[in-house]
């Protein structure tokens, strides 16, 4: 999955508004080839936007974002996103759902085939490949999603709170799964979060954004291999108490203030 | 006698009395085709007990008989595939056309306040009252009557149509653009299967809006067709025939609707 593909970003002096909502203000990051970059902060600090805007599903309204890297040759897209949302076709069975990434390359229909069997292997999905999504638990639609984005085998994965639509346990077996297969992977990721555990156990690197408009206030590094992490590590408890410090702050500022907006 | 203290602790012991169920009403098979029975029985038998007037109210029997005479002399299908042509030519255009439109205000910017002002101006005006204006400008032939139809249906099915689109997740689309759908690709794969329950409810909509449209475009300027047929019956008092071409267009809603439910069904089955 993704194999051969090392390719980084550079992010620099990033601003966006919504009319007259200034979002972002002069932010700069790098995502490393092959490393986990997380962005956690308050609601409503443009965590979604700068990942779109990552992607280049949106423009920004200065700043500019560059990649550099090799991209390997059974790659069909450079990028692969998995939503919070899931966002599946209901009209289409699982398999059907993933081979949609795939439909519009070049690959032929038994390669297509062969690609959506391994990933459905990959994600535990074997014996759903017909089901419609209707008939799945959350944490089975977002596998599906997982394996959509797989299936490209994308240089960078974007990743918008791929979790928080889901219940706490499966967010806690899913997130070990996640763990697992980016470990494995090796794919350069960019992942959103509210949730400090999700981003101590994933992230490599983790960027703090402050409230809105959001900047960079911190970059945390955690080098300890993602397959040595686990839930009861001390040294990350450490680091997300130390997050948690750092953001609590403004995140009951920005909850008030998003109070205020809907009073 | 004394009043008791409303003040005063209650005890209460024993089970916890059931409280709620929810509203469930159920299907009772078969419950419906036996009221229809059931209510063509009592109209029978009224009639033949002297209590409905058969001049005004024919009784089943008599409709069935009047049904079965014109079946057999011919005079049923040259009226029912003349109003079946018609209906069929209307309504597609009016499908095709208003699909076209409903797209187009659904996913352009240039189109979308134009096209929904024009839309919001027309689709209250009564197509019943502009059949006149249509026979003068399409003559009394089948252009009117076609035009008559395929106008009655355009405006809903824009409406549908335009909402149908406006229905489908943005976050779909998005989904589309990130895996670097083309925009034709979003079109046929998400937009359009997104909007098909929007559409094919309208459908339901456009189909009994034509066959109204269509007897009364029958009505005001044809020799041919239920809607003639069923006003001339009335001209002569042949309440018999009149109801006839009553039931015969009630049954073709009936199958226009167990064909659409059908469509629905097949199309619609991952709901």
């Amino acid at each position: 999955m993704g194999e051969g593909s090392r390719v980084g970003l550079a992010l620099t002096g990033i601003s966006h508004r919504y009319r007259a909502l200034q979002v972002l203000e002069n932010v700069s990051l790098t995502v490393a080839p092959g490393e986990v970059t997380v962005l956690i902060g308050p609601s409503g600090c443009g965590k979604s936007t700068l990942l779109s805007i990552a992607g280049g599903l949106l423009k920004p309204d200065a700043g500019r974002v560059e990649w550099e890297g090799v991209l390997a040759p059974d790659c069909l897209n450079p990028f692969a996103t998995v939503f919070q949302d899931f966002a599946l076709l209901p009209w289409r069975s699982v398999a059907g759902n993933i081979g949609l990434a795939l439909e519009h390359t070049e690959l032929t229909k038994p390669k297509r085939a062969v690609r959506i069997a391994e990933v459905l292997e990959l994600t535990g999905l074997a014996d759903f490949a017909r089901a419609w999504p209707r008939q799945l638990s959350g944490g089975m639609r977002q596998r599906v999603g997982i394996a959509r984005a797989l299936a490209v085998r994308p240089a960078i994965m974007l990743m918008d709170e791929p979790l928080s639509a889901l219940d706490a346990q499966t967010r806690a077996l899913l997130l070990d799964e996640f763990a697992a297969l980016i470990a494995r992977a090796g794919t350069t990721t960019l992942y959103v979060t509210h949730n400090l555990a999700e981003a101590v156990r994933l992230g490599h690197q983790i960027v703090v954004l402050s409230r809105r408009p959001g900047r960079v206030r911190a970059i945390e590094r955690i080098d300890l291999p993602l397959g040595d992490r686990s839930p009861e590590d001390s040294d990350l408890r450490a680091i997300e108490s130390r997050l948690w410090a750092m953001i609590r702050d403004e995140a009951s500022a920005a909850e008030k203030e998003a109070g205020h907006d809907h009073a | 006698m004394t009043t008791p203290d409303p003040h005063a602790p209650v005890q209460l012991s024993g089970p916890v009395p059931f409280r709620a169920g929810g509203f469930a009403p159920r299907v009772i098979p078969l419950a419906g085709a036996a009221t229809l029975i059931g209510l063509i029985a009592l109209w029978q038998a009224g009639a033949m007990a002297g209590l409905i007037d058969t001049l005004f109210l024919p009784p089943p029997f008599a409709i069935a008989t009047a049904l079965w005479n014109l079946a057999v002399s011919g005079e049923l299908w040259k009226h029912f595939s003349a109003s079946l042509m018609r209906l069929a030519i209307g309504w597609s255009a009016g499908t095709v056309a208003g699909l076209a439109l409903g797209l187009a205000v659904g996913l352009t910017t240039i189109l979308r306040s134009p096209g929904m002002a024009v839309v919001s101006a027309l689709f209250p005006i009564p197509k019943i009252a502009l059949v006149p204006l249509f026979i003068i400008w399409f003559g009394i032939g089948e252009g009117s009557k076609d035009i008559t139809l395929a106008f009655g249906v355009f405006f809903p099915t824009v409406i549908n149509t335009a909402a149908g689109v406006d229905a489908v997740p943005r976050s779909l689309i998005r989904m589309g653009q990130s895996f670097g759908l083309s925009r034709a690709a979003i079109i046929a794969k998400i937009v359009l299967p997104g909007a098909l329950p929007s559409i094919l409810a309208g459908f339901r909509i456009t189909a009994a809006i034509a066959i109204i449209l269509l007897v009364a475009a029958e009505m005001i300027g044809a020799d041919r067709g239920i809607g003639s047929f069923v006003l001339a019956a009335g001209n002569l008092y042949d309440t018999d025939n009149l109801m006839a071409g009553i039931v015969v267009l009630s049954l073709m809603g009936l199958a226009v609707s167990f064909v659409l439910g059908r469509l629905e069904k097949r199309l619609l089955r991952w709901r």
